[in-house]
């Protein structure tokens, strides 16, 4: 495996400020302050953080309920994106959005969902941009999880991909429960990437909580996408530190799975993966302080910031017309 | 002027917004050169411009708009046939969820430029699944633009205002509509969004009249016109949004209206033209805005059965001269 150093620490940068983003928002939703839900990421970080490693600015990616672990690894602002939760005027969609509606176009972040499945079609959508507008140049990166992976959505979206060889990584992330039911009695097959076979695509299972055989797995699929030969189905197995939601103690899962997934948390495991290699601990060390200041910032920005006038709530329905809209 | 048909002007439009627009491409079911749409609205075209512009697709209703949606986020424009309006239902989530709310939802930071084709009501029975009106549905979803053009004129001129426009657009074409001929330019033109037409002027009445029900009004203020009843005939053709100004004006001019519409009564858009009339002129009325509707069933196959279903020019006469008494 010759993977640059950089990218290395960069991986590392990118599961750690995920994880104390979603450790502060956690703990911050539980005094009140945020309304709403919290999906929080922790657990997946190594399939963010692995995928996204391998995009540019230029390219897209698609995003789900539990979303903020993939708009950070594409570049969102951590201020923006606290002050959404905030619901503050800086946040990303001025209060309108909150957790599960982060966006951000400039960075190709098409947007965080609430409908279980509704950001695949959408992903293909953007993979057809890439295809016709950009010939291949960009790719599309498509995060869903396990429970998306029996919506129609899932099935047209994907389909639809591989007939037309778009260049677009279908991620699923199965974190093993869609909100408290089991993939076990949601899913026939035991591999949901051996759907891919159905759709005339490549498929493959990757360990998401090793973010080395995530980053490679993508890197693969970023390079047959590139070459025109169409999309692939990434299955990342992986597993929710906390329950579905902010609310949800998750006592359906047997403690015994509980603890053997937790003795597997992939930021602890690459953090050992880093030292055994030649990198020394304080390296480590400074990009953990570093995080910890993105995020105190990112509070500080978030209480700071104003509320949003609510006459607002009712602005924005409709993008205006531009006057060179005849030209 | 020459005179074309609905189906011809609409080709037009497409094939106009094509030449001048290299990102803009339409999706849907047998669009392309096999079929050439299932009403042969995109004829021609997948010839002319290829198939990566003109691009059939599978049987995936919500992977057509959904994709229409994401290509739109992303440097294309998209038109989108779904091939009957009641196969809309099947991309509800794209079109409700998704493609109404981006702009909205994520604090105007994008739009999204789609306009969703499809046909609509009862002709050529095709019962229950192949007729319905369904556009009130989606009139009730903030963030999209509904159109329901009755004239080649307008759907010509309201095609190329959709496909320009920023918002989702759903765009409705009456199936009968499309073998119908009238006078459209040969030079570019656009029929703007949100503007109601008035399609007959009159002192007496106004029928409030939409798609189909335009062309019915019509004949039925001809005869009307023969017992001294002058009926003015408003055609909407946006229903969302509505043109409250030219309806309150009319209303207002002629103090009586009729509103006549295929879909069924019950939650059907007369509810909300009726709305307007009350808010906008109430203190004009000299007598009770009425609705002439279609029945509150599915529309069944057997011809005669299908046509009993939806307004006639006969009722429209009885509705009009109930009213003007």
């Amino acid at each position: 495996m010759d993977i640059p150093r950089e990218k290395l620490f960069d991986l590392y940068r990118k599961m750690v400020l995920i994880r104390y983003f979603e450790e502060r928002a956690y703990e911050i939703f539980g005094t009140g302050v945020i309304a709403g839900t919290l999906h929080t990421y922790m657990g997946q970080e190594a399939v963010a953080a692995g995928i996204i490693a391998n995009l540019t600015n230029d390219d897209f990616i698609t995003s789900t309920h539990r979303g903020h672990g993939h708009v950070l690894a594409k570049g969102a602002s951590p201020d923006r994106m606290m002050a959404e939760l905030f619901g503050k005027e800086t946040g990303y969609c001025k209060g309108k959005g909150g957790s599960m509606h982060i966006a951000d176009f400039q960075k190709g972040i098409l947007g965080a969902n609430g409908v279980v499945g509704g950001g695949i079609p959408i992903a293909t959508g953007a993979g057809l941009s890439c295809k016709l507008k950009y010939h291949n140049k960009r790719v599309v990166a498509c995060f869903f999880g396990d429970g998306a992976s029996n919506t129609g959505s899932f099935h047209e979206a994907i389909n639809l991909a591989g007939v037309w060889k778009l260049p677009v990584l279908f991620i699923c992330e199965n974190n093993q429960y869609a909100m408290g039911t089991s993939v076990k009695i949601a899913t026939a097959v035991d591999d949901i990437a051996k759907r891919a076979v159905g759709y005339g695509i490549a498929g493959v299972v990757a360990d998401g909580n090793d973010v080395l055989d995530v980053y490679l797995k993508g890197k693969a699929a970023v390079q047959r996408a590139k070459k025109g030969e169409g999309p692939t189905l990434i299955e990342c197995k992986t597993y929710r530190i906390k329950g579905h939601s902010k609310y949800d103690p998750a006592t359906y899962r047997p403690p015994e799975e509980v603890e053997a997934w937790l003795a597997r948390d992939p930021i602890t495991l690459y953090r050992a993966k880093l030292l055994d290699s030649s990198i020394e601990e304080e390296e480590i060390v400074a990009i953990e302080t570093e995080a910890t200041e993105i995020i105190d910032h990112a509070i500080d920005f978030a209480q700071e910031s104003p509320k949003p006038q609510v006459e607002t709530a009712a602005e924005d329905v409709y993008a205006e017309v531009s006057e060179d809209a005849r030209d | 002027m020459r005179e074309i048909k609905y189906v011809e002007a609409e080709n037009e439009a497409l094939r106009e917004e094509m030449l001048r627009d290299p990102d803009l491409i339409l999706i849907g079911e047998d669009i392309g050169k096999a079929w050439q749409g299932a009403f042969k609205v995109t004829k021609g075209l997948q010839e002319e411009f290829g198939p990566e512009r003109v691009r059939d697709t599978p049987i995936s209703e919500a992977a057509i708009v959904g994709c229409a949606v994401g290509a739109s986020l992303t440097g294309l424009r998209v038109v989108a046939e779904i091939m009957f309006g009641d196969l809309l239902t099947i991309a509800m989530d794209q079109i409700c969820n998704q493609a109404a709310k981006i702009h909205y939802m994520f604090g105007g930071q994008t739009s999204v430029p789609i306009v969703v084709r499809t046909n609509f009501g009862a002709a050529g029975n095709y019962g229950a699944h192949h007729s319905q009106s369904l556009e009130a549905w989606f009139v009730h979803v903030p963030g999209l633009t509904v159109i329901q053009p009755s004239t080649p004129y307008d759907v010509k001129g309201l095609l190329k205002s959709a496909i320009r426009n920023p918002n989702p657009v759903i765009f409705f074409e009456h199936k009968f509509l499309y073998n119908t001929t009238g006078a459209v330019p040969e030079e570019e033109y656009f029929v703007p969004i949100g503007q109601a037409d008035i399609k007959r002027e009159g002192r007496d009445l106004t029928v409030i009249a939409t798609s189909l029900m335009v062309l019915k009004a019509l004949k039925a203020s001809e005869e009307l016109q023969k017992e001294g009843i002058s009926v003015e005939i408003l055609d909407p053709r946006t229903l969302r949004p509505l043109d409250r100004k030219t309806i309150a004006d009319s209303v207002k001019k002629t103090g009586r209206v009729l509103i006549v519409h295929e879909a069924c009564g019950t939650g059907g858009i007369s509810g909300e033209l009726t709305k307007v009339v009350i808010e906008e002129a109430f203190d004009y009325l000299d007598a009770p805005p009425l609705t002439l509707a279609g029945k509150d069933a599915p529309v069944p196959v057997e011809p005669s059965m299908e046509q009993y279903n939806v307004p006639n020019e006969a009722q429209i006469m009885q509705a009009v001269k109930k009213i003007v008494k």
